[in-house]
């Protein structure tokens, strides 16, 4: 094969000799997707100890040692990193980055460049979103979602979060829309997009949410930050504006992003679970449309945020409506898992765990989410720690662990290593045991009328909030373990192998294993689906030098 | 392009070859890219528009009559720049592909001139409102001022989106006066215009937006602050 400029540097700009400088100009997606891990698991642990911060503020009623209006900034603070710097980005920006690519036997994703430029901006954001932690005026203190009038009207440092936001949105549509040109342009010779294997799925559906859903999101940031500082009127009610369209324009995106995040990881799932069932996944099809009709289904619901702001109650029954029915695909992914498991030969290795868990912590999360859809019942728990509780069970409880799931999956893929089984199966029962106890009280607390985002409390709730913490010491602690096992893999682990879990997709049919630059040696004809297993063994079988099949 | 970008071969069992399509030298890839990204745009001055809709049903009077106040013969001349600008562009993305390089350098200057004219009239246009008083942060559009709602709404939102419009017409000629460097660099040839596609894909939609927005500010209020009747 001819050398191409690609073959020789790799690098956006020029050819630089130094390892640092080639890290920080590649377009390698593999080397980009490790970036993104490492700054988003910094970010991630800085938004933990605010959470834990808060935690032990809560320990007791009354104030302890913040003031309310620090509580405030902490609370938005860990929802920022959390949501637009973690969680957001996360699978994709991360996994999606790294096996998407490999998975359709693409050499990298379709825009190179963009996805380094992507990455810088990603940093950029990250970079102007904790500026204004240092400047006089502080940290924002009116909780991620910068409701209008009150962000209007606070003096802390409402722009630098708002234009960070912003340019986050833009990274974020950015690797939406290149994901998006790679699947449709990149895909393997004869890799149909039903041979496609779920987590592409998974990552197509939330490349269209990115694309379609984060500029809407922009542009009312700027609406904000153009009412803001030049009055124009349009949120602001003694002009005649409605803070209420805020409302509603945030949660048009808002809403959406939530599958964005949980899309990517229900992906996650989809590889795991056949994987160590050692079986065919049930349902190849009902799992790929369910995707596609969760983005399109979860574009129509961000009503069930307004229940309470004032809208009319026709729009609260169509809302509550449609919000029950995006409960429908879901519900079939998670029949189509069981179903895989059914008869399967499972494999109880630490990812399967972490999957197997997930459909625990999720289902719960996803059916407190019915409850609260429910007109009467949300304006019972609106605001309450039910709310929150059902939130951190989705999310945490869903994304992030099968996040975590994924990121033992695929540990001895990027690192070429295997981490200590034992220890990680330790790790994942302490996380496991401490965020139920962590939030399941808040369920409870929430229900008897706790309200969400206060810094003090009625002392009948201080049982709960004692609770827990202790969860959440035994989850951190977990937390930590499982980063400090993934440490120890890194660099004592033995080497993994190139498909050290038998799995069947592209990304584990590599020449060596971490792979090398340029993916597969050459590009393998795809005529099988991507989950083939017989007796529990993969059908397909490649020569890893020629990549033609052997079977 | 320095180098020779040659396809890979992928070969199925039965010995038949494919054509792997790698990420270089993709051209319908770049194109497919632009145009989601484009949708972009059109999501983003939609949402504009909803919001501008919605006030609009609140209070039809004064948008009318504040609508009726904009400067129609400004606002017309630039409607017809734009388009002419739209023309002229389209003529160059033509003329590079039948491979005339100075016709289509030519055609992309005439759309850089037609772009400042453009923004100077607008200028105009802002600088007199200025001076009547209505200006964001200024005299009638601050919260105590008598003017009434509608009409705050209508302005406040009028210079919000007219100002972003501007500011992709500037964006725009830096796009392309970048074009016009690559051209010269030969790096955009009549065998490789991608770039030279997408800028004119962009500045098609900067005009449709413009298409959108000069009738819902400047023709709502056409026929006097009665409506035309």
């Amino acid at each position: 094969m001819s050398k191409s400029y690609f073959d020789e540097t790799h690098c956006a700009i020029g050819h630089p000799k130094s390892t640092f400088m080639q890290w920080m100009l590649t377009i390698d997606h593999k080397r980009i997707g490790l970036m993104y891990a490492a700054v988003m698991f910094t970010f991630f642990f800085v938004a933990v100890a605010t959470a834990f911060v808060m935690r032990l503020e809560l320990f007791a009623p009354g104030a302890q040692f913040i003031d309310g209006d620090t509580f405030n900034q902490a609370f938005t603070l860990h929802g920022v990193i959390m949501i637009f710097l973690f969680i957001i980005p996360g699978v994709p920006a991360v996994l999606g980055n790294i096996v998407m690519p490999l998975m359709i036997g693409a050499k990298d994703v379709s825009f190179p460049r963009l996805n380094w430029f992507t990455f810088w901006l990603y940093i950029a954001g990250a970079i102007i979103a904790l500026a204004s932690l240092f400047t006089d005026a502080g940290f924002a203190d009116t909780g991620w979602t910068f409701y209008a009038p009150y962000s209007l009207t606070t003096d802390t440092n409402v722009i630098l979060t708002l234009v960070a936001a912003f340019v986050l949105g833009m990274a974020s549509i950015l690797t939406g829309l290149n994901f998006l040109v790679t699947i449709h342009r990149l895909r393997a010779p004869g890799m149909t997009f039903f041979k496609m294997p779920l987590f592409v799925w998974g990552i197509y559906a939330t490349a269209w949410i990115q694309l379609l859903a984060t500029p809407v999101v922009g542009i009312t940031l700027i609406l904000a930050i153009m009412e803001k500082y030049f009055g124009i009127g349009i949120f602001d009610p003694s002009k005649g504006g409605d803070p209420v369209l805020f409302e509603h324009l945030f949660w048009i995106y808002s809403h959406p992003a939530v599958y964005l995040m949980i899309l990517p990881a229900f992906g996650i799932m989809s590889e795991i679970i056949p994987t160590f069932s050692r079986r065919e996944i049930f349902g190849y099809r009902t799992i790929a449309l369910s995707s596609a009709s969760i983005a399109g289904i979860g574009y129509l619901v961000w009503g069930h945020h307004l229940y309470t702001s004032g809208m009319a109650d026709i729009a609260k029954t169509i809302f509550s409506f449609l919000t029950f029915f995006v409960a429908i695909p879901t519900g079939i992914k998670f029949y189509d898992w069981i179903a895989t498991m059914y008869k399967g030969k499972i494999v109880l290795s630490t990812p399967m765990l972490w999957a197997l868990g997930t459909i625990i912590t999720f289902t719960i999360g996803g059916l407190t989410g019915v409850t609260i859809a429910m007109i009467g019942v949300d304006i019972h728990l609106q605001d309450t720690y039910y709310t929150v509780a059902h939130f951190h069970y989705a999310m945490l409880g869903g994304v992030v662990f099968l996040f975590f799931a994924g990121l033992h999956y695929w540990f001895p893929l990027i690192t070429g290593k295997m981490y200590d089984e034992k220890q990680a199966k330790i790790a994942f029962y302490l996380q496991f045991v401490g965020f139920n106890l962590l939030w399941f009280p808040m369920f409870i607390a929430g229900y008897y009328g706790m309200p969400r985002r206060y810094f003090d409390y009625l002392p009948e709730f201080q049982i709960y909030h004692q609770v827990s913490f202790v969860g959440a010491v035994i989850f951190i602690t977990g937390l930590t373990y499982m980063f400090i096992v993934f440490f120890k893999g890194w660099t004592k682990g033995k080497p993994a192998g190139t498909n050290p879990w038998n799995a069947t997709t592209l990304e584990w049919h590599m020449p060596s294993s971490p792979p090398p630059l340029e993916n597969h040696s050459k590009v393998p004809y795809v005529d099988f689906n991507p989950y083939e297993y017989h007796h529990g063994e993969p059908v397909v079988k490649f020569d890893y030098e020629t990549m033609k099949r052997i079977d | 392009m320095s180098h020779e970008y040659i396809p890979e071969i992928a070969t199925d069992r039965d010995g038949n070859e494919y054509e792997v399509q790698g990420w270089q030298d993709d051209f319908y890839g770049g194109k497919l890219g632009f145009w989601l990204f484009m949708f972009t745009e059109v999501l983003m001055f939609g949402a504009m528009f909803m919001a501008l809709a919605y006030y609009n049903t609140l209070h039809p009077e004064d948008f009318i009559i504040a609508s009726a106040s904009l400067n129609r013969l400004l606002g017309g001349t630039n409607t017809v720049i734009l388009l002419v600008s739209a023309l002229t562009m389209g003529l160059g993305l033509l003329k590079m592909r039948v491979g005339d390089v100075k016709g289509a350098k030519l055609m992309i200057w005439a759309t850089i001139l037609l772009a400042v004219a453009f923004l100077i009239i607008k200028g105009f246009e802002w600088s007199a409102e200025y001076h009547h008083g209505i200006f964001l942060m200024h005299d009638k559009l601050l919260a105590d001022s008598p003017l009434p709602y509608g009409q705050k709404l209508f302005f406040g939102m009028y210079f919000t989106m007219t100002g972003l419009h501007g500011f992709h017409i500037i964006i725009g000629i830096g796009l392309m006066i970048w074009l016009l460097k690559r051209i010269n660099a030969g790096k955009v040839t009549p065998e490789h215009y991608i770039l030279h596609w997408n800028i004119a894909l962009y500045w098609d939609i900067v005009h449709l937006i413009w298409v959108f927005v000069f009738p819902y500010y400047y023709m709502i209020g056409a026929g006097g602050a009665t409506g035309g009747h």
